[in-house]
């Protein structure tokens, strides 16, 4: 079938939009799939994070009960984690890191397809817990053994989490696979490591940490799965188990999994601050060393989220140090960001706003944890506010105003036209203000001794008036984030006119059109430097700029591609071909995970391991279609 | 007031340009404001800059000294040098010069590297200090009073192993005399935060934690539980009772034995009848205050918290005020009160679905048998 609609459509014909996002393996389609998944998510669990601040805006409220309020914020946490700051990177891996190293696609087109699938269903499993009325409710972090006896948490709602996150986790796990080899293995000519765009390298950074970090994960979630179904006792006290070994499990994971959310994030602040500065990053080297060195570091810190948990002073004092070597790097990386703007011409476009308020939030965020490194403080500021604080500086302040950075930025590679500067103008300055109004009281009420997970408190704790300010900033945030929306439906109005290099940028992405041609660069450049483009646009003091400036000029001599994929493939060029594979065996995948839920209720039991049986099935047969497919077009155009 | 005088300062310097002026004070000015902490932060019963114990006076004067003062250098540092970028070098409209194309410059980031080295430093070594000051071991102390405190869903159950009583909700403590606790959890992880008076240790079932400080001051002091443990988290409060010795000692002498029976005949009596027989109440509480230390802890664990003596009580279900009006809805109507608690799954919906919830007059007998255990 599939082979059928390759025919077809190299015949001239246009298969149907919705076959064609179902079985596309371009990693720019497959970024955009990416990127508008993760920001209805943001979206919704940032809805669920609305609903908390209703509860909390005031003492003794009875708008969410305590089982509701615990499901709402597991799912907040669970969702924001996983299902929008680790996809909406993976969005961006997608729509930049090829066309920034000069590559026509990934490494493994399909298994990039597999991965957005299976991050879809996974996630939709794992939303779908809502509609049975059972939602995980034991924290994102799921403490044994809470979470790993059916005792504490009866009901089939740890089940949605710790199956869904296995299936989210294997998502991870091939994407990250993916990104390590296409970044080694696919760079332009002349691209050395130390030329590559220090996102690229941020990215390439992440990838080996997810293949590090997850398997403890994974770990975790098994056993969780064999304490819960088949009476296994790894957690339970009672016969010889130990709950605090999932905290180990989580935090070898959960510490280096913080770095994997904010090392993209950094390395697109070390983008935009240079374009918009006309100057290259100062100290380029350093960053991505520095980069290097918290990556390193953070399979040495997971201790730090446990220093109440009895270890004892010594490795509290161990992990407390570790813990305050990784502020080094990230000051290096501070530093070396003001002195990129420091001497510049500095244009503040959306993006550049954005990225600025990064670098300062990442300092707010940044002197709070070297506060929790502190044992004896952290002995007071351990779950409570204060930690949220801190946690939330860094995941909305540098993770999601970083991400929000790259969409004003990459806007035009994702769809030819640029945002609108006034209404994302106002996105920045409500989204800066709402923040640091949400966040920063958290600070007070922290040191006032609230603790986090609350889902109400009295009112002679007096924590009632900053929550109160807490919820209004919430709001303000939340609806910062409509102007974003807005924006785009205004900006997909316009005819998509936006030119190849709307920022005088630096990297290569900027040499093709925007939005690229399915094929991306109808001859792979050949790179001179870091920043390449830049190089072959105004030389360094070293290189001087080609004569004839063949990039620019090959887009004037190419038509536009309104359809990118469907023109003439330049000579020589191969594509990937669609595939409806990765999506079945995804769905496979998914089967069995709820297979497995299934079989963990009353009333549903006796279909869960059939359904298992059932998505194995698939997942097998899927695999050995995969496998037999032709991989590329070309192949396929010759034997027609 | 304290506020103003950071205002006062901000007006001294040395004017720029109005708004440019205007924008870099007023990071300065807030924090001003915020360091001499009025009215933003203290004062309150959980607050951890009001330490009422010397464990958590030594996490604040830390806290203060160097940590806040070092955390002020680092923000006036990046929020300066980042709004001098911002303002100094901001493009000019038409403006199209390249500048200087300046790549890097090794002397400055070896000393990047170094400040933030110096200022962990700094923080790190009182830090260490402190972690093994505050982990002593409790050995030493012979003059230390030792209680064992007990984590459940969702209340704190406490046992004094030298004089054989128990007790739940108030930890009744001494002032200037060290504690030792040892802290473990009947079912999952909980965490015990007297945020005025310590920091916190986690409850975990199957290990015993300690932690050791002195109270400094009498009073009633505010605790919480500080690990999510469950639907009811948020309702797992305690009180210290920190008194003197010799208050102390009466307390104990009058918990050595249970409270004497209500006079025959009387309301209490009624209450008491119906505690131990068909209301079901014994099955879970126990009012004997004492108990066998010698005997292994999970062989004398009762499910629902010892209540003895208690009219004595600060609060009851964990979080209430333990006043008549309370105890009569907790009874009442425990499944609006404390939804998800054992009372509340195990005792009231299974007595509602047989039909035998307890009526009025019952639950005025019980509340006047529990208010006379005094």
């Amino acid at each position: 079938m599939a082979e059928a609609a390759i025919r077809l459509e190299q015949a001239g014909y246009r298969r149907s939009a919705l076959v064609e996002w179902l079985t596309t393996v371009d990693h720019k389609k497959i970024g955009i799939l990416y990127y508008w998944t993760s920001i209805v998510y943001l979206l919704l669990a940032g809805f669920l994070a609305l609903l908390m601040r209703i509860q909390l805006a005031q003492p003794d409220m009875h708008f969410l009960g305590p089982k509701t309020y615990n499901e709402v914020m597991t799912m907040h946490g669970t969702m924001m984690i996983f299902a929008v700051a680790m996809p909406l990177n993976a969005a961006f891996f997608n729509i930049a890191v090829p066309l920034m190293i000069g590559a026509r696609d990934v490494a493994f087109p399909r298994l990039n397809a597999f991965s957005y699938w299976s991050f879809l269903f996974g996630s939709l499993l794992m939303w779908s817990s809502f509609l049975f009325g059972h939602a995980p409710d034991a924290g994102w972090f799921g403490y044994a053994n809470l979470s790993s006896s059916r005792l504490y948490s009866a009901g089939p709602g740890l089940d949605f989490w710790d199956l869904g996150l296995q299936v989210l986790g294997i998502s991870s796990i091939a994407g990250a696979l993916n990104f390590f080899v296409t970044i080694v293995n696919m760079r332009a000519p002349g691209m050395s490591l130390m030329r590559m765009p220090v996102y690229v390298w941020m990215v390439l950074i992440t990838a080996i940490l997810i293949l590090l970090a997850f398997p403890s994960l994974t770990v975790g979630l098994f056993m969780i799965m064999f304490d819960r179904y088949f009476n296994t006792n790894f957690f339970n006290p009672l016969h010889g188990g130990d709950p605090v070994i999932w905290q180990h499990l989580f935090w070898i994971f959960g510490h280096p999994e913080v770095y994997i959310l904010v090392l993209p994030p950094m390395g697109i602040i070390s983008e935009v601050l240079p374009t918009f500065s006309r100057k290259p990053l100062f100290g380029a080297p350093f960053v991505i060393f520095a980069g290097i060195a918290i990556a390193f570091l953070s399979f040495f810190v997971w201790a730090h989220h446990m220093f109440t948990v009895g270890l004892g002073p010594v490795p509290n004092a161990l992990f407390a140090a570790s813990t305050m070597l990784i502020g080094i790097p990230t000051g290096v990386k501070v530093f070396n960001w003001l002195a990129t703007m420091w001497g510049g011409s500095l244009d503040f476009k959306t993006p550049m706003k954005f990225a600025s308020a990064a670098v300062w939030m990442l300092m707010m965020g940044g002197v709070t944890g070297v506060m929790h490194a502190t044992v004896p403080l952290d002995y007071q500021q351990q779950d409570s506010y204060f930690v949220v604080a801190h946690f939330h500086y860094v995941i909305f302040g540098v993770i999601v105003s970083g991400l929000l950075a790259g969409t004003y930025y990459w806007f035009p590679k994702m769809y030819g036209r640029l945002l609108d500067e006034r209404l994302g103008t106002w996105h920045f300055w409500l989204t800066f203000i709402g923040t640091n109004l949400t966040f920063f009281p958290m600070h007070f009420v922290g040191l006032d001794g609230m603790p986090r997970r609350y889902f109400t408190y009295s009112a002679e704790t007096g924590w009632g008036t900053w929550n109160l300010v807490i919820t209004i900033g919430a709001f303000i945030l939340g609806l910062a984030q409509v102007l974003l929306l807005i924006n785009v439906v205004k900006t997909m109005r316009q005819p998509a006119t936006a030119p190849a290099d709307p920022w005088d940028g630096r990297t290569l992405e900027w040499t093709i059109p925007s939005p690229p041609p399915a094929y991306n660069f109808a001859v792979i450049p050949t790179v001179r430097g870091r920043d390449a483009y830049w190089i072959e646009k105004y030389g360094d003091g070293h290189h001087v700029p080609a004569a004839t400036d063949t990039t620019q000029r090959r887009e004037v001599h190419e038509p536009r591609h309104d359809n990118p994929g469907h023109g003439p493939l330049p000579p020589g060029v191969h594509l990937p071909k669609p595939s409806w594979w990765p999506l079945i065996v995804s769905a496979g995948l998914t089967a069995m995970a709820a297979g497995m839920i299934m079989h963990g209720t009353e009333t549903l039991g006796p279909l869960g391991f059939p359904i298992v049986g059932l998505g194995a099935f698939v997942v097998f047969f899927g695999l050995l279609g995969w496998h037999f497919e032709p991989a590329i077009e070309h192949e396929e155009a010759h034997v027609a | 007031m304290c506020c103003g005088e950071g205002a006062e300062r901000v007006k001294d310097m040395r004017p720029i340009s109005g708004w440019r002026r205007w924008m870099s004070v007023l990071p300065l000015a807030g924090l001003a404001w915020l360091s001499s902490g009025c009215g933003v932060i203290g004062g309150k019963i959980a607050s951890t800059s009001d330490p009422a114990g010397d464990q958590a006076r030594h996490i604040w004067d830390l806290f203060m000294v160097p940590v806040w003062w070092l955390t002020v250098a680092v923000f006036i540092l990046v929020t300066g040098w980042l709004l001098v970028n911002i303002f100094r070098f901001r493009r000019k409209p038409g403006d199209t010069r390249i500048p200087p194309q300046v790549h890097g410059h090794p002397r400055l980031e070896i000393a990047w590297t170094l400040i933030p080295a110096v200022i962990l430093a700094l923080i790190a070594i009182p830090s260490t200090r402190l972690i093994f000051q505050l982990n002593r071991n409790p050995g030493a102390d012979t003059n230390a009073l030792r209680v064992q405190v007990i984590g459940h869903q969702w209340w704190w159950e406490f046992r004094y192993p030298e004089y054989g009583i128990v007790t739940a909700g108030d930890l009744h403590l001494v002032v200037d005399r060290p504690v030792v606790l040892t802290i473990t959890s009947q079912d999952v992880i909980h965490s015990f935060w007297p945020p005025r008076l310590a920091g916190k240790v986690d409850a975990v079932p199957g290990r015993e934690n300690t932690m050791v400080f002195t109270p400094e001051e009498t009073g009633v002091f505010y605790g919480q539980c500080a690990e999510l443990c469950g639907a009811q988290h948020a309702h797992m409060q305690f009180r210290v009772v920190v008194q003197t010795q010799q208050e102390f000692d009466a307390w104990v002498q009058k918990h050595r034995q249970p409270a004497p029976d209500p006079a025959p005949g009387t309301l209490a009596a009624t209450g008491k009848e119906l505690f131990e027989g068909p209301a079901g109440c014994a099955g879970c509480h126990s009012v004997n205050p004492t108990y066998d230390p010698s005997t292994p802890i999970n062989k004398t664990l009762m499910v629902g918290p010892n209540l003895a003596y208690f009219a004595e009580r600060q609060t009851l279900a964990a979080f209430l005020p333990n006043t008549v009006e309370n105890l009569h809805q907790w009874i009442a109507n425990t499944e609006q009160v404390k939804p998800y608690s054992i009372m509340a799954e195990k005792w009231w919906k299974i007595r509602a679905q047989q039909n035998q919830l307890l009526t009025d007059e019952q639950v005025n007998a019980i509340v006047e048998y529990l208010r006379s255990q005094q």
